[in-house]
């Protein structure tokens, strides 16, 4: 299943946030979404899952999902998102409960997607004890649960430390290298937008526009060797980015 | 290294305003308070017409149980009690997650629960007994409507503080409306229910003696005011040291359920 976003705009109050944003998600494909702070970029990712309704313009679902996927657009959220009174196995099953799956059923995905995520030894743990980056870990299992057609990812690696950002990355990659999954990833983190994403778009601050989209056909897996040739892609990005952060950044609030 | 004399350890400043388990102080606060009153008494600083030693209070209480009086005044008023404060709290979770979760119910049903709460339930009192009989009706009504509000106003707080980004994700992998409400807002108000609770049965014990202010022949409140009206200030005493343990025992029963219910915290 592919996404195509069409002519998407959206306003708050005055406030254009986004104008006339024409994207296409293509199926095995990670498309990052980038741009300074206050772009509008987390809201369009909203849009695309339907958690918010644009104003102008429309995105649809090109093709049927999987016929054995529970929910085909499915998010990863920055915070976690998960309930604290439910150990990791009661936070996947969570979102499996309301479909009617078989308990042996349920039980053999929990197995599978909690091997799947190296959290295993850790299914009967409540969120508190774990660390920024297994609770992300556990959201990403609970994700992948119910076999998603496209994953929606809210700056998944922005609340961790950068040792455990770089550990996940590896962990996304290997994910998607064993079996290639569909995803837009929004980020501010310009190094793990040439990491994990095919397609790269770049946002302009308000009105969110598309300035630029910039493939990169490095395979996923060879990257972390080919650093010196992302160099290039990222300083590249960074240019385009450059003086809008600065502006964002000197901006006042509310001003 | 000339200066190896002139060195000097980094004096400590941080510590203190952290607050540690203290476990005998509070019964040593305790049993020293009884001992003074004791002594007072005993050595005529205190005057038994102003207050009774300890220790008669202690033998009115010694009479209370031989008789099996204690029994007769404990169950009718353990009876009010948790009929009254079950049904009322009861009724405010009920119409707490109303006004928690529907924008209708909150604009019609919170003024009034805003205008209604400090009313002094024990003002209503009078009217109670003719909506409801002098029986039992008026003092369970008191109750009842004694805790209902305080737990109305706990249960949609505690609603407006669950995390919204939790709900959003429910929403996200298309759980039911009736699941999020079950599996993520109650869970996530329950921690303000229960400090609700713990206000609302303080509020029912409180209520308990005033609603058997009128026509009660048994009963905790019954035996305290009978034993005022009658200046018997020993049996006054340990009826209220009777109320003081059912609070006592409330709020220990309410934190077992913290304990077991809030393990995740």
């Amino acid at each position: 299943m592919d996404l195509s976003l069409e002519k998407i705009s959206h306003n708050y109050g005055d406030l254009s946030v986004l104008e006339t944003i024409n994207l296409d998600i293509k199926q095995g494909q990670i498309v990052c979404i980038i741009g300074p702070s206050g772009c509008g970029k987390s809201t369009l990712l909203r849009m695309i899952g339907g958690l918010e309704c644009p104003d102008h313009g429309q995105v649809f679902q090109v093709g049927a999902p999987p016929a054995d996927s529970l929910n085909p657009l499915t998010y990863i959220f920055q915070d976690f998102a998960l309930l604290p009174w439910r150990t990791v196995e009661g936070n996947v099953s969570l979102v499996l409960e309301d479909h009617a799956l078989s308990a042996t059923e349920r039980e053999r995905i929990i197995v599978d997607v909690l091997q799947r995520t190296k959290l295993s030894e850790f299914r009967t743990t409540l969120p508190r004890q774990l660390s920024g980056g297994m609770k992300q870990r556990v959201a990403i299992a609970r994700a992948l649960s119910v076999n998603p057609a496209v994953l929606l990812m809210d700056e998944p690696l922005s609340a961790l430390d950068s040792q455990t950002r770089e550990l996940l990355m590896d962990d996304l990659v290997g994910l998607w290298t064993r079996e290639p999954f569909t995803a837009c990833y929004v980020t501010h983190n310009l190094a793990e937008a040439v990491r994990l994403g095919h397609k790269i778009v770049v946002l302009s601050r308000r009105p969110g526009k598309i300035r630029e989209i910039v493939e990169i056909d490095i395979p996923l897996a060879e990257r972390k060797e080919r650093m010196v040739e992302l160099e290039h892609k990222q300083k590249h990005l960074w240019n385009l980015l450059r003086d809008e952060a600065l502006v964002a950044d000197q901006e006042l609030v509310d001003g | 290294m000339a200066d190896l004399e002139k060195r000097k350890a980094v004096p400590f400043r941080g510590g203190g305003f952290v607050h540690q388990p203290k476990l005998l102080t509070g019964p040593i606060v305790f049993i020293c308070l009884i001992v003074f009153w004791e002594v007072g008494s005993r050595m005529g600083w205190i005057s038994p017409l102003v207050l009774p030693a300890p220790s008669e209070a202690f033998e009115a209480f010694k009479e209370l149980v031989v008789s099996g009086m204690l029994w007769k005044h404990l169950s009718a008023s353990l009876q009010r009690l948790i009929i009254g404060w079950l049904s009322g709290t009861t009724l405010g979770v009920i119409v707490g997650l109303m006004i928690g979760l529907s924008s209708y119910a909150r604009a019609g049903l919170s003024p009034l629960v805003s205008a209604i709460f400090p009313i002094p339930k024990i003002a209503l009192l009078p009217l109670f007994v003719i909506w409801f009989g002098i029986g039992e009706g008026a003092k369970t009504a008191t109750i009842l409507f004694g805790t209902f509000f305080p737990t109305v106003i706990a249960v949609y707080g505690g609603v407006d503080n669950v995390d919204r980004g939790l709900i959003r994700m429910g929403q996200s992998f298309g759980m039911k409306p009736s699941s999020i409400i079950y599996k993520i807002i109650l869970p996530g108000a329950l921690p303000a229910i229960l400090s609700g609770f713990r206000i609302s049965a303080s509020i029912a014990i409180i209520l308990l003696v005033a609603a058997e202010m009128i026509g009660a022949e048994f009963g905790v409140g019954a035996y305290i005011l009978l034993a005022g009206s009658l200046m018997a200030t020993d049996q006054l005493i340990a009826g209220v040291a009777l109320l003081s343990m059912m609070g006592l025992s409330v709020g220990w029963l309410i934190s077992r359920a913290e304990k077991i219910l809030l393990r995740w915290r």
